[in-house]
Formats: C-alpha cells, structure tokens, sequence
C-alpha cells in the first residue's frame, strides 16, 4: 500500500495497545499459572476503555467545562463568563430556527415517513413476484452517504437544470427556485429526508411484520375480520415493539442532522434551514468560538439523553 | 433477535398468511409500488445520465436519454488521478477504521461477556453510553484533544474517534454474541489447560463470524459515508475521503452540473455495486446494527 508511509507521522501511541496485545496473547495461554483472569483483563480492556474515554467520555465533560468560557480555542480557556453562552444561545433567532427545524423534522418523520414506510412493508410482505426488488429499490436511499443524495437532491431542485423546474415549466409554472426560497427551502429539505430514510424504517417494518404468527391472521379470517381491522387489531399491536423502535430512530437520526443539509442548503437561505448541528458547524466550528460551540454541543447533548431517558421509562418498561 | 436477514421469507409468518392476492388488489400494489420505485429511482437515473449530456442538452432535456452520449464526462474524471485517490483515502480510512473496531471491540466484548470481574456490569454501562448521543456534541473539544495529540490533518486523527463512537454498538453487539458460545467449549478448553487469550483466538473468533461480518459492514459503511469528522479534523485536499472531495469539486465546478452529476455517479457507484452484490449481508448488517442499540 502506497498509503501506508504517509500514515507513519500520524500514528498514535494509542493504537499500540491494540496491535501489541495480540502478541502475547498465544503465548499466555501456557502461563495460566499465574491467575486466568490477569492476563486478558490487562491486555483485553485497556484499548476499548482507553480509546472511549479519550474520544468519547472526555469530550462530552470538556463540552460542559468549555461551553462556561469565551475562548478561541488557543492557549488556555480563561475568559470565564459563566452562563453567558447559554444565553446568546438563547437570543439567537437563528438558534431558535434550527430547534424549530429540528421539531419539524421530528413531527415530519413521524407523521408521514413512518406511515408511509409501515404501506409499503405491507405491501412488500405479500407474496407477490419482485417483491424482493422493491424491498431492494426502497432500501437503496438508505446505504448511499448523505453528502451524495444532497447533492443530487441540489440538482433535482435547481431551478436552472433540474427536474423541479423542467417538471414545473412543463406544466406552465414559472421555475421556482425552491432551495433559495426561504419558505419553502426546509420542506425541500424534508422531502429529501423522507426520500433517503424511508427505505430504513421499512426494512425494520418487514421483519417486525415476519415475526408476527401467522395463525392469528388466521383466526381472524375465520372471526370474519376485514383487512382493515385485522391492521388494526392484528398488525398495529403486535408490531410495536417495532414502531417504537422506529420512533426511537427517526428522532435520535433527526436530531443530528447535518450531512445533508450541507449540499443542499448548508443552512441557508438565511438561516432558514439550519438544524442544531448545521448551526454548530456554521458558528461554533467555522468560527473557532470553542465556548460557543460547546454550549450549543451541551444543549444537544441534554435534549438527546433527556429524550433517550424519558424515552425508556414511557415506551420500552415491558421490553 | 428477530432475524432480518430472513426477509425472503424463511420464517412463517405474514407474508404467508395471505393467499396470493387477487387481481384488483394486486394491481393496487403495484401501482402503488412502481410510483414509489420511481420516486427513488428517477432522481438516481437522471444523475446518472445527467454525467452524460452536455451542459446545453441538460438544460433542455433533463430526463430523457442523452441524444450525444457524452462518455469523456466520465472518462475524464475516471482517468484523473483525483478521482482514486479520493476513493483511495476513503478505503484506507474506512479499512483502518474497521481493522481496529473489530480488534478493540472484540477483546472488550469478550472480556464483558466471559471474565468475571469486579465492575463489569458498570464497564457496559459506560460504553453503552456512547450510544446516547452524536458526535457532532462533542466536536469542539475533540478536535482541540486531536489537535493537542498532533494528529490533525492525519489519517489517524479521523480513525481514532470513528473508532471511539463505533465502540459501543460494536461491543454491544458482540457482547450478545459472544454470550452465546456453549459453556461446555468453554469448559472442555480450561480442562486442556488453555487461558481466556487462546480461547478467544482458537474458538470464540472462529465461531464469530456472522458477528464480525455485521459489526465489519457497520463500520465500514459508517467511516465510507462519514462527513463530519474529516471535514473538521483533515485540512489538506489530498487526504481527503470523497464525501469532502466531492463537496470541493461542486465547488469548484458548481455551473457544469454535467460534470458534478459524472462525479457524484462515479463516487457513488462503488457503494451501488457493493450494495447489490453482497445485499442481503448489507441489509441485516445495517439493520441488525441498528436493531441492537
């Protein structure tokens, strides 16, 4: 590999543990003597524990101790001003936006791709031929990277080449420029949204559905139940193990929305289409305002564990 | 676990409650089907061939097929260095980034699953706490720790917190697997004087296949189509993966969308091909990844 000879100047001490621990690991077997349990907690753990609190754990406390200081990110943080981040936080009405943004997805996702994506797991789950192809078709959105479908998205929505406008000035509309409206821009963003993630929920839809018993549906055909009361009685309870999960998904996926905002928008236009994390890139990293950026992280942070902790205790008690 | 990757339907259940359909509901659905197939599919196909019209013909005729196949749109970006070593960096990345999640989470889910020891249960709990929140929270002050630790701009300072954030799914999902190795194997391998470390190596990996394969598409898929974490740690263009070198060519060439839709064709025809080919692995691996957590 001709890569590898670059990678020498920026490897780290810290993936040393990992490589030198297979090592001795054949030889150990033989030193059991000394205890079972030493020698693989020694060399086993310390990687894992190590990489995740440097990268993981250690971030997220230094978030909180950064978001109290107005600091560049050179030097040492010492400008203390306490909540005051937190508070230009707050003003801030492009802040509020990408709350509000972030909700709208929420409730987007929600009240339309989960419905929607439930239709076409039931649809796919007939015994019908090409059923796989489609499963196949919906699925794809979902494994191409976010960066891509926004710009392809970026194309189908320009007003100049696009198939929005070409489909518009079809139908004698003039050519709207949907990602430059500041109105319509965010449902712009939704679709695509919907588009890319629908194809994921389905997929969970479809085995949810293959493990329901099929004797129930049976015992229903004989009680004289039509198909839509069978969904109802049938399909919709013992699916929601299921739906919860899917729910689960599409708000924590929701709320770190970022990579397709950047094609499509990156925001714009003025602010009406920034989520949190667009929001922090754009005035927290961009900026290299450390302090601010680590408040609008800690908000993030206190929304995610709030939601995934009243989560459990409403939804997964019986899980 | 429900096992997705019997979506064609090994298992009874609801696909076989139903008699094939009669002919009014099955036309039902597949009208239904193919307007939603072409909602997914026209976009797709239209930047495809988009890569093959002149930027004239695309203004004119966006959807139909191109009347000059223009092939050097493709050819010339397939020919030029930047296009390989975009995907390039995007591979030793992604490599590196699963070689070393599926070594550290391996030995932890192990120790977790099999060593009885005093905090273990704490010790998940704590790397299940990655699973709570995304990355993006705590950027600020991981970019000043790879800064502090010289490894920005290094192919390192994107491997090492991929890893991190790919930890805990990771060990949750071997964890759950590793619990399953028969106790007895466990028992006949002590009797033969061997240690935890040779039976991890001889036994626990050589079963552990499927789990390995799932937590490798993972991480593999979620390094190969990340954005943030080299857009803020790598600053030089030529170790850029390709979700950042093909946000520089739109850039750079933002007017010729032909050229722009080529690229994004190309960049993303390694994961189109990949998908197809090894689908059913793809699949329950990305689902089964997200089913776990």
């Amino acid at each position: 590999m001709a890569q590898a000879t670059s990678l020498a100047p920026g490897k780290s001490p810290l993936v040393e543990p990992a490589a030198q621990s297979r090592a001795p690991a054949r030889r150990s077997g033989g030193l059991r003597n000394i205890g079972r349990t030493w020698p693989v907690l020694v060399l086993f753990l310390p990687p894992a524990i190590l990489l995740f609190t440097l990268f993981v754990i250690l971030p997220i406390g230094e978030a909180g101790w950064y978001s109290l200081f107005d600091w560049s990110g050179y030097g040492r943080p010492d400008e203390f001003i306490g909540l005051k981040n937190f508070e230009l936080l707050w003003r801030s009405g492009a802040f509020r936006t990408a709350l509000t943004n972030n909700g709208l997805i929420i409730v987007i996702s929600l009240a339309l791709q989960l419905p929607l994506a439930l239709w076409l797991a039931t649809l796919v789950s007939h015994r019908i031929p090409g059923a796989t192809v489609f499963r196949l078709i919906f699925f794809l959105p979902y494994v191409l990277a976010d960066v891509a479908a926004g710009l392809i998205w970026r194309f189908i929505y320009d007003g100049d080449y696009g198939l929005v406008a070409s489909i518009a000035s079809l139908l004698g509309f003039e050519t709207p420029y949907v990602l430059a409206d500041r109105t319509i821009a965010i449902y712009a963003v939704l679709a695509v949204i919907v588009w890319k993630y629908f194809g994921f929920h389905m997929m969970l839809f479809i085995a949810g559905l293959q493990s329901i018993d099929k004797s129930l549906y049976e015992a229903a055909d004989i009680d004289g139940a039509t198909g839509w009361q069978k969904f109802t009685n049938v399909t919709l309870p013992l699916l929601s193990p299921t739906i919860r999960l899917s729910v689960f998904f599409a708000v924590v996926g929701s709320l770190q929305l970022f990579d397709m905002i950047m094609p499509l928008t990156g925001g714009g236009p003025s602010n009406s289409t920034q989520t949190m994390v667009t929001f922090l890139y754009t005035y927290g990293i961009t900026r290299m305002k450390v302090g601010f950026g680590s408040a609008i992280g800690v908000v993030l942070f206190v929304i995610c564990v709030t939601l995934a902790f009243g989560y459990r205790r409403i939804f997964m008690k019986n899980d | 676990m429900t096992d997705l990757a019997a979506t064609s339907g090994r298992q009874p259940g609801y696909a076989e409650s139903r008699r094939r359909p009669d002919f009014v509901t099955q036309l039902y659905i597949y009208g239904s089907l193919f307007i939603v197939a072409a909602i997914v599919l026209v976009p797709l196909l239209t930047t495809a061939l988009g890569g093959l019209k002149t930027l004239g013909e695309l203004r004119v005729n966006p959807f139909g097929l191109p009347t000059q196949w223009q092939w050097a749109n493709y050819g010339d970006i397939l020919f030029s260095s930047r296009y390989w070593r975009m995907l390039g960096n995007s591979f030793l990345i992604a490599g590196l980034t699963t070689a070393l999640t599926l070594a550290v989470a391996a030995m932890a889910a192990f120790t977790l699953a099999h060593v009885r020891f005093f905090g273990a249960g704490f010790l998940m709990n704590y790397f299940l706490l990655g699973l709570m929140f995304p990355i993006a929270t705590a950027i600020l002050p991981l970019f000043i720790r790879i800064r502090d630790l010289g490894l920005l701009d290094s192919y390192m300072g994107v491997v090492l917190p991929q890893v991190a954030f790919g930890l805990g799914m990771a060990i949750l999902l071997f964890r759950n697997f590793f619990r399953n190795v028969p106790k007895e194997l466990f028992d006949a391998a002590f009797v033969d004087g061997s240690g935890y470390i040779r039976f991890f190596w001889y036994v626990t990996l050589p079963l552990s296949r499927p789990i390995l394969a799932t937590v490798a598409i993972v991480a593999f898929v979620n390094s190969w189509n990340n954005y943030i974490m080299p857009l803020i740690m790598l600053n030089s263009q030529d170790k850029y993966p390709w979700p950042l070198g093909i946000m520089v060519y739109q850039g750079e060439f933002s007017t010729d969308w032909q050229l722009v839709l080529a690229f994004i064709t190309l960049t993303i025809l390694p994961t189109v091909i990949v998908f197809f080919a090894a689908q059913k692995h793809i699949v329950s691996g990305l689902t089964a990844g997200a089913v776990k957590g």
